[in-house]
This record gives structure tokens, C-alpha cells and sequence, in this order.
């Protein structure tokens, strides 16, 4: 139970940090505004509801991608890492309580943008919304792990969206598949086992991103 | 590995049992056999033609690949469980030879795919659409790898890197799956391979003759890169 304890210690300083330096949310807001206005024009007229299905995945993929490439930013900027690293703690909760953390400012920003989507273009059922929490996890999960690598490197925010797309490819068809067939069963179950494979990888190798 | 003083740096260090030389005979040997055999033995498909024999080389190609990437990923396995360094290095060495393969899948594959289809793009092909997923999971290894300084760091990063990569394969195929609807033509079943005769002798070859050639250029790639390592470390000492 210390494991989770040190999880939501962890966890609770990242959400604090957002709370008194507003620096992530209202960017992943705004963003993801900006991103539908964008969409509007890209695609004239009124497009169907499939072309609009696959534009808001790509929205919460690159929105996600914004707070993803913040996540370990402040670690960076305060040199903590290495106070992190050093703390007697389970290596992985860092990155459980970072995921965590990340995940809470992306369901806030969903909780503009999907409102928004379903005024803007088209009504969103039960099953999408499934689809986008399910997303969310493994996103989060993924995410969070390549965004501790991907600071550790040279190119730092630049490498990062190399790294994540091609993994999170399968996340798309999921829930792309999800949002639009009849019975999303096989698309939603899909989303679930990447989830937990990935999870638990992620889980057992993070303390190689970060040891020396 | 000798100490980084042994007069013997000169020739690029033995990495296996049997010698560069023969290595290097075997696959021209095999890799002519198995061009033989392909244009001259195997007999013209019933649907596609003489086209049809790019296959042989686009499956065993394909297959090759695969065989780096898991290599890839046991020796990053390796290199994380027993902290061996030279395995980071066999690691690396093993996915840029995935990545070599991997790109000439999807050139064989586009050429297929024009000849069959009548398009150089078919998204509804699974293992090419697959191969451009792995293309640029395995590009992003190589920034990755490239733009962190030599050392425990960059081994960890790119080992553990590498293990996704065997995790993505099976899940990328299963998503491939998911999301469309099927033309490739399915050349195994759970039946076994559905042809006979010396189009499977062929195939056989042929894969062989891959697997023999992407080996020899592992160890090529392994040696030269060893020598590399152990150039520097002399010059460290001599500076």
C-alpha cells in the first residue's frame, strides 16, 4: 500500500504544480479549439460524420501529445529528477503517478473538447466516449514512458512525437473503429489489451529509462 | 574482448564460431542457387504469372526482417537482464539489419503490389502497411539512439526501445486486421503452406538464402563496429 501512497504523493505534487503555474491545461484547451476551427476549414461544406470521427481522434492525439511533451519539463527545468530517482520509492511509481497526472489534465481537456466537437460538427454516442477513456490510458501509459526518454535525449521535444506515433497507432484504429462500426465489442476489447500490455511493460522497464 | 593494447586490432575481431569468409561464400552460393531456382525451376503461377515470382523474395525477405527484429530484442533483452555491453551493441547492429530488410519489403512488396494490383499503394495490404508502421517505429530508434551520448544511458534507452518493437509487431498486426477488409493473398493457413513441389523447395531456398545473407551481414556490420570501439578506446590510451 506504500506503493500507492507514494503514487498519489507523487501524483498530487504534479497536479499542485499545474495548479499554481497553469502552464499545460489552458495550452491543451485552447489547442484543441483551435484544431476543430482548423478542421472546419480544411474540410468545407458539411463533412460526414466518418471524415469528423477521424478528425477528433487526430485532435486528441496531438492535444495529448502537447501535454505529453510538458510531463517531465519541470523535472528538467528544476533538475528533481535526480532528487526523484533518488527517493525511496519504487522507480515505477514515478512513472505511475506521472501518467496519472497527465491523464487528469487530458480527460479535463476532453471535457471541454468533446462538448465542443458534438456543437461543432457531430453528436457523440456512448460508445466514443468509452472509446476516449480507454484511449486515454493506454495514450497516458505510452506516452508518459517515452516522454521520460525522450528528455533524457538530446533532441528532447522534437523526438518525442517520432517515438509516440507509431506506437500509437493501434490506439487509433481501436478507437477509431470503436466510434464508428455498429458494435464496437471487438474495438473496445482491443483498446483494453493494449492497455494492459502496455501498462505492464511500461510498469517492469521503466526504471531502465531513468538509471544511469 | 583482448585489451585495448593487443597489437591484433588491425583485423576486424571474430564475433562467431565460423569464419567472415565462409559466411560470405555460403550466402553467394545460396543467394545465386536460390535466383536459379526462382527464374528457371520454379514453375509460373496459374493467376499472376512469371510476376508472381517476386514472392519468393518478398516473403523470405519479410520473414528475414522479422527474424532481425526479434534478434534485435533478445540481445536488448540480454543487454537489460545481464548487463552485458557487447549485447547493446549486437542489439543495434541486429535492428539496423531489420531496417535494411524492412526497406527492401516494402520496395518488393510496392513492385507486387503495381504489377498485381495495378497501384504502387495498396493500404488494404497488410504486411506492407505493416512494414511502413515498423519503418518508421525502427527510423525513430535510430534518432533515438543518435541523439543520446554513448554509454549505460543510450544502451538502456534503445534496449528497452527495442523490446516495444516486438510488443508493436503483433499488435500493430492485429490493428491492421481490425481495421480493414482483406485482398493479400494468405500464402499460409493453419493447413500449412498452400502449395507444393518445387514451389515450396524454392521458397525454402530462398529463405535460406535470406536468412544466410542477413547473418553474414551481421557479423560484417558486428565486426567493423567492434573494431570501431576498440580504435577508439587504443586512441584513448595513445592520446
Amino acid at each position: 500500500m506504500t506503493y500507492f501512497r507514494d503514487v498519489g504523493a507523487l501524483a498530487r505534487k504534479d497536479l499542485l504544480l499545474e495548479l499554481r503555474a497553469r502552464d499545460t491545461l489552458p495550452a491543451m484547451l485552447l489547442f484543441v479549439a483551435a484544431v476543430f476551427v482548423v478542421f472546419h476549414f480544411a474540410l468545407p461544406g458539411t463533412p460526414s460524420k466518418l471524415e469528423t470521427t477521424g478528425l477528433l481522434w487526430v485532435a486528441i492525439l496531438f492535444t495529448a501529445l502537447l501535454g505529453l511533451g510538458r510531463a517531465f519539463v519541470p523535472e528538467r527545468e528544476q533538475r528533481t529528477m535526480d532528487g526523484l530517482v533518488l527517493a525511496p520509492c519504487d522507480r515505477s511509481a514515478i512513472w505511475l503517478a506521472k501518467s496519472v497526472a497527465t491523464m487528469a489534465f487530458l480527460v479535463a481537456a476532453e471535457l471541454v473538447a468533446l462538448p465542443l466537437y458534438a456543437l461543432f460538427f457531430h453528436p457523440l454516442g456512448g460508445a466514443t466516449v468509452l472509446a476516449v477513456v480507454l484511449a486515454d490510458v493506454g495514450i497516458c501509459a505510452v506516452g508518459t514512458f517515452l516522454g521520460a526518454m525522450a528528455v533524457a535525449t538530446r533532441a528532447r521535444d522534437l523526438i518525442l512525437p517520432l517515438l509516440f506515433l507509431p506506437l500509437a497507432i493501434p490506439i487509433v484504429v481501436g478507437a477509431v473503429g470503436a466510434s464508428v462500426v455498429a458494435s464496437p465489442g471487438r474495438y473496445l476489447g482491443f483498446l483494453v489489451l493494449y492497455d494492459l500490455l502496455f501498462a505492464v511493460v511500461c510498469w517492469a522497464s521503466f526504471e531502465y529509462v531513468v538509471a544511469e | 574482448m583482448s585489451s585495448p593494447s593487443s597489437p591484433t586490432a588491425a583485423t576486424i575481431p571474430s564475433v562467431g564460431r565460423i569464419s567472415l569468409p565462409a559466411l560470405a561464400a555460403t550466402s553467394l552460393v545460396l543467394v545465386t542457387t536460390a535466383l536459379a531456382f526462382v527464374f528457371f525451376v520454379a514453375p509460373n503461377d496459374a493467376n499472376q504469372g512469371f510476376s508472381q515470382r517476386i514472392f519468393y523474395f518478398h516473403v523470405s525477405i519479410a520473414i528475414t526482417a522479422y527474424a532481425c527484429f526479434a534478434a534485435g530484442a533478445w540481445q536488448a533483452f540480454r543487454h537489460l537482464w545481464k548487463r552485458d555491453s557487447r549485447a547493446d551493441l549486437a542489439s543495434y547492429v541486429c535492428v539496423h539489419q531489420g531496417l535494411i530488410f524492412g526497406t527492401l519489403v516494402l520496395l518488393t512488396g510496392s513492385i507486387w503490389a503495381k504489377i498485381a494490383w495495378g497501384r504502387w499503394w495498396l493500404w488494404s495490404e497488410d504486411q506492407l502497411v505493416l512494414f511502413l508502421v515498423l519503418f518508421l517505429f525502427y527510423c525513430a530508434y535510430f534518432m533515438l539512439r543518435f541523439s543520446v551520448d554513448p554509454g549505460s544511458q543510450r544502451a538502456n534507452l534503445s534496449a528497452v526501445y527495442a523490446l516495444f518493437g516486438v510488443i508493436l509487431i503483433p499488435v500493430s498486426f492485429a490493428a491492421i486486421r481490425l481495421a480493414k477488409n482483406l485482398i493479400h493473398p494468405v500464402v499460409f493457413t493453419l493447413h500449412g503452406p498452400n502449395f507444393g513441389g518445387w514451389i515450396l523447395v524454392t521458397y525454402c531456398i530462398a529463405q535460406v538464402a535470406m536468412l544466410v545473407l542477413a547473418y553474414t551481414l551481421y557479423r560484417l556490420e558486428l565486426g567493423s563496429k567492434r573494431l570501431d570501439v576498440r580504435l577508439r578506446r587504443l586512441r584513448e590510451v595513445m592520446a
